[in-house]
């Protein structure tokens, strides 16, 4: 039984450049997809096709112009694409997950805090989610010298394990991943693949970009192409 | 999660003469979030702080707040004991400028102690211990209980004046440009400070800012202001890295990448 976890209907956007003599940039049109529990949807397409930009629409981090968003947010759908800010905040506490390309980092919190505090600002005990931080940063490879010390200093491929491990420390119900591998070695890649078909085991809903086509073909169920929802350029 | 928010605020509007404060102001703000007010000087921002924090009289408008009691007041109905109580407990006032906040020629510890004196604490003992344990939150070392602001940084001003202000436990703090007029790396120390106390203190804020990037850090939603008018509100993330309107997006792509 497939449940739809994520339900993407008719969604259009555009980007208005007021400082660019008002040119409009449309980016996708009448894009729809199901994403359900257990599965992992990769979405694919050239450069440039608009999957970076959906995955922003699905967090509602960017705004979209017409269409819905649904999330199964406690047993019932919430569209996301007209929620209040207080809402998209309560649904990415504990609905949506993230995992963006790169980690935007806060002067002076460490590691293990910035691991931990998904689970901590859901109430879990703060000992006990700096645990579940130190296991998953251990299994991502992330020497332990560094776990106290704030990532922004670290290497790109460190600072996306301090990423994934934040992305991955809750049991949030739908999981965003854009290029969740894209700078890291085999060894780690292997193991973010590994973390990836355990959350589809337990039920997770995965959208995800994956360029590597290797990482590609082990985790995705199904491709949704991108290309497909291009906007028809105005004549 | 509570269930009904902290403020709602309709119509505020203020007028300096016929000159224009602000106008057509509204929102809701609930308890633990943190609202940016960003703009430019002259956008009505410090206006609209001054109005909600009732130092200043709307022209119009009204602010409801939900007191300790549960009850809804109208801000600007509270009688003026009324008023100074609250902001003495259930507020905070961060100013831009510690001076404005603190009082310079009392020691650091009687300046956090005089807030809790205000709210019937009278024990010397206990009022000392808590200034002592304030002061370390704020990473300011015990020795330095005694000692007046004037001899303090302006960085080490500025958290006396944070803990000034939230050792009363208020459920709503003002600020106004916090870390206006600091070294960079003196506001990164401030900044994360302040996001870990308005998290782990549970507080509701309404920050003014002009800088984009402490909006960022600190705030869940925005409101822009140009012109006396909020011209785009929404979530902090949202408006940053999808301005929709063009002063939005002049202010965004004015933004330094270092």
């Amino acid at each position: 039984m497939m449940t739809a976890l994520l339900t993407v209907r008719d969604v259009s956007k555009s980007f208005t450049m007021h400082l660019r003599d008002g040119i409009i940039l449309p980016v996708v049109s009448g894009v729809a997809f199901e994403v359900s529990a257990g599965e992992c949807v990769v979405l694919g397409g050239p450069s440039g096709a608009g999957k970076s930009s959906l995955l922003k629409m699905v967090y509602g981090n960017y705004g979209v112009d017409q269409g819905s968003i649904s999330l199964i947010h406690h047993g019932q759908p919430v569209d996301l694409a007209t929620a209040s800010p207080r809402t998209v905040l309560e649904l990415r506490r504990n609905t949506i997950g993230y995992v963006s390309q790169f980690l935007r980092t806060v002067p002076r919190v460490t590691t293990l805090d910035v691991v931990a505090e998904p689970l901590v600002s859901r109430g879990t005990d703060r000992d006990e989610a700096t645990e579940r931080a130190r296991t998953l940063l251990a299994r991502l490879n992330l020497p332990e010298r560094l776990w106290s010390l704030p990532p922004a200093t670290f290497s790109g491929g460190e600072q996306q394990r301090v990423n994934i491990a934040r992305g991955f420390i809750t049991d949030h119900p739908v999981l965003l991943l854009d290029e969740p591998t894209a700078s890291l070695d085999a060894t780690n890649r292997a193991v973010v693949v590994e973390m990836i078909a355990e959350k589809k085991a337990a039920g997770t809903a995965l959208l995800g970009i994956f360029h590597d086509e290797d990482v590609r073909s082990q985790v995705a169920d199904r491709i949704v192409d991108v290309t497909a929802f291009a906007p028809r350029r105005a004549a | 999660m509570s269930t009904e928010p902290l403020l709602r605020v309709h119509n505020l509007a203020k007028y300096y003469g016929s000159r224009l404060g602000c106008a057509d102001v509204s929102f809701e703000l609930w308890p633990g979030e943190v609202l940016a007010i960003v703009g430019e000087s002259g956008s009505g921002k410090t206006t609209l702080l001054n109005i909600l924090s009732t130092r200043l009289e709307p022209s119009s408008g009204v602010a409801e707040y939900r007191m300790r009691d549960e009850r809804w007041r109208n801000l600007y109905d509270l009688s003026e004991a009324e008023r100074r109580f609250l902001m003495r407990t259930d507020w905070g006032f961060v100013h831009q400028n510690p001076a404005d906040g603190l009082r310079m020629t009392v020691s650091a510890g009687a300046n956090v102690g005089e807030r809790m004196m205000a709210v019937g604490n009278r024990h010397y003992g206990n009022i000392r211990q808590t200034a002592i344990e304030w002061l370390g939150r704020v990473e300011i070392a015990e020795d330095r209980i005694d000692d007046e602001p004037r001899s303090f940084s302006g960085g080490m001003r500025q958290r006396l004046q944070i803990a000034r202000n939230l050792v009363t436990h208020p459920r709503l703090v003002f600020m106004d440009e916090p870390t206006g007029g600091l070294d960079v790396s003196v506001q990164a120390r401030l900044l994360d400070l302040i996001r870990g106390l308005v998290a782990d203190l549970g507080l509701s804020a309404i920050i003014v800012t002009h800088d984009l990037a402490v909006a960022r850090l600190l705030s869940h939603r925005m409101m822009v202001m140009k012109d006396g008018h909020v011209i785009e509100a929404g979530l902090t993330d949202r408006v940053l890295d999808d301005p929709r309107e063009p002063y939005t997006q002049l202010l965004v792509s004015s933004i330094l990448q270092v």
